[in-house]
């Protein structure tokens, strides 16, 4: 459940569309046979948003026996190398960029470039091709993607005065208003690492830009590198200052919300998953708002997170034909405008044909994402950077937030990995 | 009508079969192969595999000879360079000092549950109710209880002026943190191998100890204890191999945190191999093997005690 957002990401870095070689969508060709589907959609309304979907899909297919297995979001993690070698499904979920690579370099996902060159996809889901790119094919289609930016609570900021920050100096200032006011600014819980993972992002995207955050990532640039210790002089500011609640190393993301629903703390850098959990523990939409992380480095173009989940073939898939005629199903501009509806799961469709839910968290973050984010959309960290890099780097993190004074050792440690993975 | 007699003209031995001549020299081998067949299948099989694949870098995903890449030490080499390798064998070297402590403490409740009172049954329940339930539910349990700010620690430690304390929170506290709460369960297990064996210790012996003026704990330490030794050398085989396997607790708890400093060689296999971000099966294999070796040392002295048992009996 942590890693709900854990999920991939949306390059919407737009790579050139492959138009023409059209392959008309319809195929007029009654489906049969089996369909099997593996989901990692197990909470409640994921899970019932799913089945419906489904459901419609069977409709239209009524010859086509289909059986859908839902399988613990966490413990799919793990199952996936088994049932991928040993007993694949037709489709499966999953989460794109470097967290497929794996799968795709051992052969295990089907490649389906031909989707991504017919028309209504080419055109529709552009932003995400490159989140779903390895070695220049495509490798599944993005069922659904949410924003990441600082979640706070305005009831708060009212009674203290204060107002939406956009730079840096405003950010600290805030900060320092409400730490005055016996609160701390930023909820966290890191146990299990990730959370501190987008703070790096956003710091490093917003001190070091968009480019520069992707060549770390990719290994490119060592991580004692005199500008990655500037993200984490910036980082070491609001650290200093007790910005961070206490103990974060001893709570799960889930553990942390209620600091800022008691009001003990005031905002939660985090996917906008989150606001689930905020109203249905209570919190009100006047109660809670939303704020693009602040520029950091003046003039630096600004870059966001916004992670992308996603469907795939197993090479070794059975009806590849129905799989494929499945996945068109999901990207078409009607069923994203119904799966990712506030009652479903509430978040960003990937298609551009598809309208967004009147919520006033999904519209910000729309607007965030496709016209004031010129750097670049990167996908999470741990999507960023391989498996290897993104646990050791990780680990680095929730231990500077902890101790910061061992920042030079964490270096170190970080470019002796660098060194040894890529 | 007479019948003719017919004389028996040779002495013929019953035929027997080769297995029933051997019988009693298969019987046993028959009884054993299933157990053989499974303990080579499952456990042999699997350590020469282990030896093998920590030859390789690869990534547990499709073959290993097409995907895997031959390495020959490598891994090993590797390990001996790892920082975390070495905090996991530091903490699973803390955790086989302090388990034991399992050992004595089981033994101090036996004995004080040794007597006859109303109810001492109840109370032997509770005392052994700790190794019934899972470790994942002690690990929750004592999670709570060291929760920072709101845990039963922390509140007690306020009460006295003391705290506040965040045990699985401090990277040198966490581990010890994380044994108290193994000591729990283990300490029942202890207990409860003691009281049956004080159900065999001699009374005869312990009167005539008596008569000759022995009591507390040169009593204990020169007439009973000598007698609890089987169940001493049972408490200590089961204790180091609890140690040693000792991975629900730290998954649970911290999940091998704060910034890894919980980690033990059994969790770090894990974390390397089948954990979300483990894609090392060659690296994680060799771990296995440094684990194995370890054990095997513990496990030849356990077998060498056995037979030296048998033969002085």
């Amino acid at each position: 459940m942590h890693s709900m957002f854990k999920a991939s990401i949306a390059a919407l870095a737009t790579t050139a569309v492959m138009a023409g070689s059209a392959i008309a969508g319809g195929h007029d060709d009654k489906l049969t046979g089996d369909l099997r589907i593996f989901l990692d959609t197990s909470n409640p309304a994921p899970r019932a948003t799913m089945e419906e979907m489904i459901a419609r899909f069977q409709e239209m297919h009524p010859d086509l026996n289909i059986e859908t297995t839902v399988i613990d979001r966490e413990a799919y993690k793990t199952q996936i190398r088994n049932f991928l070698t040993a007993n694949p499904p037709d489709v499966a979920t999953w989460y794109a960029a470097n967290r497929m690579r794996p799968y795709v370099e051992a052969g295990l996902f089907e490649d389906i470039s031909d989707l991504w060159a017919e028309p209504a996809i080419a055109e529709n889901l552009a932003s995400t091709k490159g989140a779903l790119t390895i070695d220049g094919k495509q490798w599944g289609v993005p069922y659904t993607y949410y924003q990441w930016g600082v979640y706070y609570r305005e009831d708060i900021f009212n009674e203290l005065g204060l107002t939406e920050p956009t730079t840096w100096e405003e950010e600290k200032a805030n900060c320092q208003v409400i730490l005055d006011s016996g609160r701390k600014c930023y909820t966290i819980g890191s146990k299990f690492l990730w959370t501190a993972g987008g703070w790096f992002d956003y710091l490093n995207m917003r001190t070091n830009g968009f480019d520069f955050h992707m060549a770390l990532a990719n290994g490119e640039i060592a991580w004692t590198d005199d500008r990655v210790k500037q993200t984490f002089a910036n980082w070491r500011e609001l650290i200093d200052m007790g910005a961070f609640i206490d103990n974060h190393q001893s709570y799960s993301w889930q553990e942390a919300l209620p600091f800022m629903i008691n009001g003990d703390a005031t905002a939660y850098l985090m996917g906008n998953f989150a606001v689930a959990h905020m109203r249905e523990a209570g919190l009100t939409d006047d109660q809670i708002d939303f704020y693009q992380f602040v520029e950091i480095t003046p003039g630096l173009e600004k870059a966001e997170d916004a992670p992308t989940d996603t469907f795939h073939i197993p090479s070794q898939a059975e009806n590849k034909e129905a799989a494929r005629e499945f996945l068109r199903f999901v990207v078409s501009a009607e069923q994203q405008t119904i799966i990712n509806n506030g009652e479903n799961l509430g978040q960003l469709p990937v298609n551009a044909s598809s309208s967004i839910d009147q919520d006033e968290f999904l519209e910000q973050g729309f607007e965030m994402l496709s016209s004031n984010s010129p750097g670049g959309i990167a996908q999470f960290f741990d999507r960023d950077a391989p498996a290897e890099m993104a646990s050791v780097a990780m680990e680095g993190f929730q231990e500077f937030m902890v101790i910061p004074d061992n920042l030079e050792d964490i270096l170190q440690r970080l470019e002796a990995a660098r060194q040894s993975i890529y | 009508m007479e019948t003719p007699a017919v004389p028996q003209s040779a002495y013929q031995p019953v035929q027997r079969s080769w297995f029933q001549r051997n019988q009693l020299k298969l019987a046993p081998w028959l009884f054993l192969l299933p157990g053989i067949l499974f303990f080579l299948i499952y456990v042999i099989w699997p350590i020469a595999q282990s030896f093998y694949i920590s030859l390789y870098d690869w990534n547990g995903l499709g073959d290993i000879h097409e995907q895997g890449t031959y390495v020959g030490v490598q891994n090993y080499v590797e390990l001996a360079g790892d920082r975390n390798f070495e905090i996991s064998l530091w903490n699973n070297l803390k955790w086989l000092v302090l388990y034991l402590l399992a050992i004595p403490a089981g033994l101090f409740i036996a004995l004080f549950l040794n007597q006859n009172v109303v109810g001492i049954r109840i109370y032997k329940s509770l005392f052994f109710f700790p190794f019934v339930i899972s470790q994942v539910v002690v690990g929750l349990v004592f999670q709570w209880f060291y929760l920072p700010s709101n845990g039963l620690l922390d509140s007690m430690l306020g009460l006295v002026g003391l705290g506040p304390l965040n045990v699985l929170g401090d990277p040198d506290l966490a581990t010890y943190g994380i044994i108290v709460a193994g000591l729990w369960p283990q300490t029942a297990y202890c207990m409860i191998l003691y009281l049956t064996g004080l159900n065999a210790v001699d009374p005869e012996q312990v009167e005539a100890a008596r008569l000759d003026g022995a009591k507390g704990t040169r009593m204990l330490w020169y007439v009973i204890l000598p007698q609890l030794k089987p169940a001493t050398f049972i408490a200590f085989v089961v204790t180091i191999i609890g140690a040693l396997r000792s991975f629900d607790l730290i998954s649970i708890m911290t999940n091998g945190g704060p910034f890894g400093s919980t980690r033990v060689l059994s969790f770090y296999v894990w974390e390397k191999s089948l954990s979300e971000r483990g894609f090392q099966y060659g690296y994680a294999s060799a771990i296995a093997v440094v684990l194995f070796l370890i054990m095997l040392v513990f496990i030849a002295y356990f077998l060498w005690s056995m037979y030296k048992e048998e033969r002085a009996g």
